[in-house]
């Protein structure tokens, strides 16, 4: 009898609170548009930030929202996601470039002299306000390796004994995060390129060339070499700086033969 | 009966090492290097030409925008260069470099050691002069002066306190003014009273510096409306908020002014200097440095010229030593490491510190063990684990409910921390964030 | 000369570090554990010894295997949790009571939240609570084991003698529960003034009372716990056991014989000051601190189980993260209108 007694009373009481439930979530019930769960499952759903927007509800939302998709792009699911959810609005989609994170520093402690020790916190922009860094240069990489910590994706390496930041290519997705961390503003995206190959200045050193001589031997000294000899006009120095203007850029090489410092980076063409 | 501040603090080592070394004056350096950024606000506009002959005093610089102050040479020769140089953090500001011949002062400023009591000018020429002079808080902020003694519409001075505390450890500058220049300093605060339009001042000064208090308490008889006020030995105690509380035991409401609690707060450095821009006409173009640190062989007090480098005051004690791990500019608590000793000293400079790496390094960081000793130290009432911890997960709104814009980083919090976290490291980028957003709220 | 060095402000540092602190706690101790040692000899020794080397050797095999992480052994914190959970044990418990508890305390309690600063709950209070619902016969078999001291101080023998086999709590939980007033029990006074010195029988640390507040005064001399929680939950008994004993002096015990047995010292002094898992402003504290003297006095008055510190400081260790978030310290300066 009382096995009877307790299932009765149990089930009665889930009855109960299942009608009570009912009534909760038809009162708080929040309309949406069903498109927004649509898109949010086209889309990586790694709430990178890339797009600039909080996450990828945040952007889904938006993109429900707006009329075209065109100031709308997903860096990390590409041409590929943005085409599947203008399929599913019926839009058109605007095909980007995919894009990679660059490192423009290449001022190692065989390059770049140390002058000081930093004894801190490990974080670039607590040091970044603190002075000027532990070399002669106070443009660079910094090295303590934010952008490490800022990349959801695990593609950015901090070399323990070189504090060389290295983006590795084959994570990398393009949102930008590492580039956003880094005080120094040293890391750029940049189209991948022609199976992979591209040219840039791998350099922020705006000082005078002697001063960044003076600093680092691999730095940009403003000499204007490249510029010279760039076919297609793609490099223009300003504040004692090149910089290579990708929407031009053929990835030749040229001037990275030309370089006298080796500030110049030209990536090897994938096979 | 001592007074202290109420809420934290923390009590390192005293390290008074220059207490007793009497004043000199350092050798005038060949060439000077005078930063237009000594104040805090725009950075003055220099009014001269490379190749310009200048004299000791003279105008250099003028003020450029509301919180400015002008620059005077503090040495006459010639205009080498007007360029950007590094600053003590390595980072380029624009500075005047004067080579030095000889030293011929401007014929107006008063050079006797006699005192001048008598004072006739009003409140607006007193705040005039002393903005001519470039006078600016020399307690390290190096917030202009004569802002400070015009307290915004609306608010009223009721108190006027000099800050003598000089809580930071090793710093004995202030210290030896007091001793050597009592009259002068009670006249300087007689003078700013004047400007305020208050009847009252307290000269707060801590226990350890029983000569100073006695020469101030002797001062304070001649002069009306002053009292000398003994303060129990605790750091960040010339803290302004701190300081308010410690005498008149009034708090300063979070995010206001120390003027919403009636009182203006100068430092005694500035007491002299304002008695000697407005009775001696000279403007603020040398001050106190204190050369010190237990790795060097003697520990002194220069009286230097504004814009000496860092590494002509460490000649002048013998040269860095063999164990010198960090050179700091300030006090150890609140002062800034000097990256490139190249880099001149500025109105608000203080001291020059020598630690040893097994002095000063960081011990390794590890967990926090919630014992709550940052909490227990802060002045502010503040919860430095909790806010180093929102500006590490980069929570900004958080951050603001937590009220770090309250914190005036003394670094208690990082200097009681038993796991050597580096908490007001993050706590201050932290800060920075949340001041920028409630900025950018306002406008 | 080298490169200098620069860093942010302050660039002074207190003397204070964390393995200062735990070494520290492990001087507090020494009183405590050496009267202990003297009193029960070699079994304790061997709880010592086998406690304290399964503690280090799990903290290190963990983080070296399982967390791959630098070995947090250096700062001393498995050493103070397997002398704190060797205090927490009878004196004639088998040695591998202390291993087991030992993995239990570090292994589940300390290493599975993130290791030190991590953890909910005292470690070592979890292995002894561990061990005391997995083992029950053996962890309240208070048989005094033969120490140095009996043999010179025929005073302590006789002392033990009259002590043997029971705890006063035991006695009294188990003679109210048969029907015996307090008064019959204890026909001698619940407390005199042997027990603050020196009383055999129930665990460990709780030989005596003299002892720990040794160690507790020298912990505050060191500022390394503040007085607020020992002294609220030994106020909190006080009180309560004062009021329930003058309301009826047969069925409850009063104060003295409260604060000086069982583990309330123990508990007070040394588990429930325990950084991590206590409050940290002093108004979290107090209510922390009258929580468990609360708890602790009503498990002993009226539940099952003779003792109830360790129950208390760990269900308060519950309430610790809600007290820490509401709890605020005084704050300088009220808000600008």
């Amino acid at each position: 009898m009382t096995i009877v007694y307790t299932i009765a009373c149990l089930v009665a009481l889930g009855l109960f609170f299942a009608v009570v439930l009912y009534f909760v979530a038809q009162k708080f019930k929040v309309e949406e548009d069903p498109r927004i769960g649509q898109v949010e499952s086209l889309l990586p759903g790694a709430n990178c930030g890339g797009c600039g927007n909080a996450g990828c509800r945040a952007f889904a939302e938006k993109v429900v929202a707006a009329d075209s998709l065109d100031d709308f792009f997903c860096p990390v699911g590409g041409n590929e996601v943005m085409a599947r959810i203008a399929g599913a609005l019926g839009r058109e989609a605007v095909e980007k470039e995919p894009m990679v994170a660059v490192v423009r520093c290449q001022g190692t402690a065989e390059h770049c002299q140390k002058l000081n020790r930093y004894d801190g916190a490990p974080s670039c922009r607590v040091a970044a306000t603190l002075y000027s860094g532990e070399t002669g240069c106070r443009w660079g990489c910094i090295g303590l390796g934010d952008c490490v910590s800022a990349c959801e994706f695990g593609g950015v390496h901090l070399d323990p004994r070189t504090h060389q930041v290295s983006i590795d290519t084959g994570l990398c997705t393009g949102c930008g995060g590492c580039a956003r961390a880094c005080p120094h503003h040293v890391i750029e995206l940049r189209p991948r390129g022609p199976r992979g190959r591209r040219v840039y200045v791998s350099c922020v050193n705006q000082d005078k060339g002697a001063l960044t001589r003076k600093a680092c031997t691999i730095g940009c000294i403003g000499c204007g070499k490249c510029a010279k000899v760039c076919p297609f006009e793609a490099i223009r120095i300003e504040n004692n700086l090149a910089y290579i203007d990708y929407t031009k850029c053929k990835g030749c090489g040229k001037c990275a033969a030309e370089c006298p410092t080796h500030a110049i980076v030209a990536t090897p063409i994938e096979k | 009966m001592k007074k202290t501040f109420a809420i934290g603090g923390v009590h390192p080592h005293d390290s008074k090492l220059s207490r007793q070394s009497a004043v000199e004056e350092l050798p005038l350096p060949e060439t000077v290097a005078i930063s237009m950024a000594q104040h805090l606000g725009a950075p003055a506009t220099p009014i001269v030409a490379v190749g310009d002959k200048v004299l000791v005093g003279q105008l250099i610089a003028e003020p450029s925008g509301f919180v400015s102050a002008p620059v005077h040479s503090s040495v006459s020769g010639t205009v080498k260069a007007i360029e950007p140089r590094a600053d003590l953090a390595g980072n380029p500001v624009p500075h005047v470099v004067i080579e030095v011949e000889g030293d011929a002062w401007l014929p107006e400023i008063d050079r006797t050691p006699n005192f001048v009591g008598d004072m006739t000018l009003s409140a607006e020429q007193i705040l005039a002069r002393i903005k001519e002079a470039g006078i600016v808080g020399l307690g390290g902020a190096a917030f202009p002066t004569h802002i400070k003694l015009s307290p915004p519409p609306g608010k009223k001075a009721e108190v006027l306190i000099l800050n003598g505390t000089e809580c930071e450890p090793y710093l004995t500058s202030d210290d030896h003014i007091m001793r050597d220049r009592p009259d002068e300093i009670a006249m300087g605060a007689q003078i700013m009273m004047k400007a305020l339009g208050v009847g009252r001042c307290y000269i707060g000064i801590e226990e350890n510096k029983p000569e100073a208090i006695k020469a101030m308490r002797i001062a304070a008889i001649r002069f009306g409306g002053l009292e000398v006020v003994r303060l129990k030995k605790k750091y960040p105690q010339g803290g302004e908020k701190q300081l308010i509380d410690a005498i008149i035991g009034r708090r300063v409401p979070s995010l206001g002014l120390p003027i919403d609690t009636g009182a203006v707060v100068q430092n005694v450095g500035t007491a002299l200097a304002v008695y000697e821009a407005v009775q001696k006409h000279k403007p603020l173009i040398d001050n106190m440095i204190t050369v010190t640190g237990r790795c060097l062989p003697v520990q002194k007090n220069f009286l230097v010229r504004i814009g000496t480098p860092f590494s002509k005051l460490l000649e002048a004690v013998g040269g860095i030593p063999e164990n010198a791990a960090k050179i700091i500019s300030g006090g150890p608590m609140m002062g800034k490491a000097i990256s490139n000793l190249e880099a001149t000293t500025v109105k608000a400079s203080s001291a020059v510190l020598v630690l040893t790496e097994k002095e000063t390094k960081r011990r390794p960081e590890g967990p926090c063990i919630r014992c709550g000793k940052c909490a227990d130290a802060c002045p502010m009432g503040l919860q430095p684990f909790l806010l180093y911890k929102l500006a590490k997960m980069n929570r900004p709104d958080e951050m603001e409910q937590e009220k770090v814009f309250d914190c005036i980083e003394c670094g208690c919090c990082l200097y009681t921390c038993p796991a050597g976290i580096p908490l007001l490291d993050l706590i201050r980028i932290g800060k920075a964030d949340v001041m920028k957003i409630m900025r950018s709220r306002k406008k | 000369m080298s490169n200098l060095i620069v860093s942010p402000s302050p660039h002074l540092h207190g003397p204070e570090s964390t393995r200062r602190v735990m070494g520290d706690v492990l001087i507090a101790l020494l009183p405590v554990t050496l009267v202990a040692l003297l009193c029960y000899g070699w079994s304790v020794l061997i709880l010592l010894l086998s406690g304290v080397a399964t503690c280090v050797l799990c903290e290190y095999l963990i983080n070296r295997f399982l967390l791959h992480r630098p070995c947090s052994v250096g700062d001393l914190s498995a050493i103070v949790t397997g002398v704190l959970l060797v205090l927490n044990l009878p004196p004639a418990a088998p040695w591998w009571i202390a291993v087991v508890g030992a993995v239990v305390a570090i292994g589940i309690a300390k290493m599975t939240f993130g290791g030190l600063g991590q953890n909910l709950f005292n470690p070592a209070l979890v292995g002894r609570v561990f061990l005391l619902v997995s083992f029950p016969v053996l962890m309240t078999d208070w048989t005094i084991p033969h120490g140095l001291l009996q043999d010179h101080l025929p005073s302590l023998s006789a002392q033990v003698d009259a002590f043997s086999g029971a705890t006063p709590l035991g006695v009294a939980k188990e003679g109210l529960g048969a029907g015996s007033t307090l008064q019959e029990l204890f026909a001698g006074g619940q407390f005199n003034w042997n027990m603050f010195f020196l009383r055999p029988g129930g665990s460990v640390g709780e030989l005596s009372a003299l002892a720990l507040l040794v160690g507790f005064l020298y912990l505050l001399c060191r500022r390394v716990i503040k007085v607020t929680i020992p002294l609220t939950i030994v106020a909190t008994v006080v009180v309560l056991s004062a009021i329930f004993s003058a309301v009826d002096p047969a069925r409850f015990t009063g104060p003295l014989f409260n604060v000086f047995t069982g583990g309330l010292l123990l508990g007070a002094i040394f588990m429930a000051t325990d950084y991590v898992t206590s409050p940290m402003t002093t108004l979290g504290q107090i209510i922390y601190g009258v929580g468990i003297g609360v708890i602790a006095l009503c498990i002993r008055y009226f539940g099952s189980y003779p003792e109830g510190v360790s129950f208390s400081i760990l269900i308060m260790n519950c309430v610790v993260p809600l007290l820490n978030k509401y709890c605020k310290p005084r704050r300088f300066g009220k808000e600008a209108k």
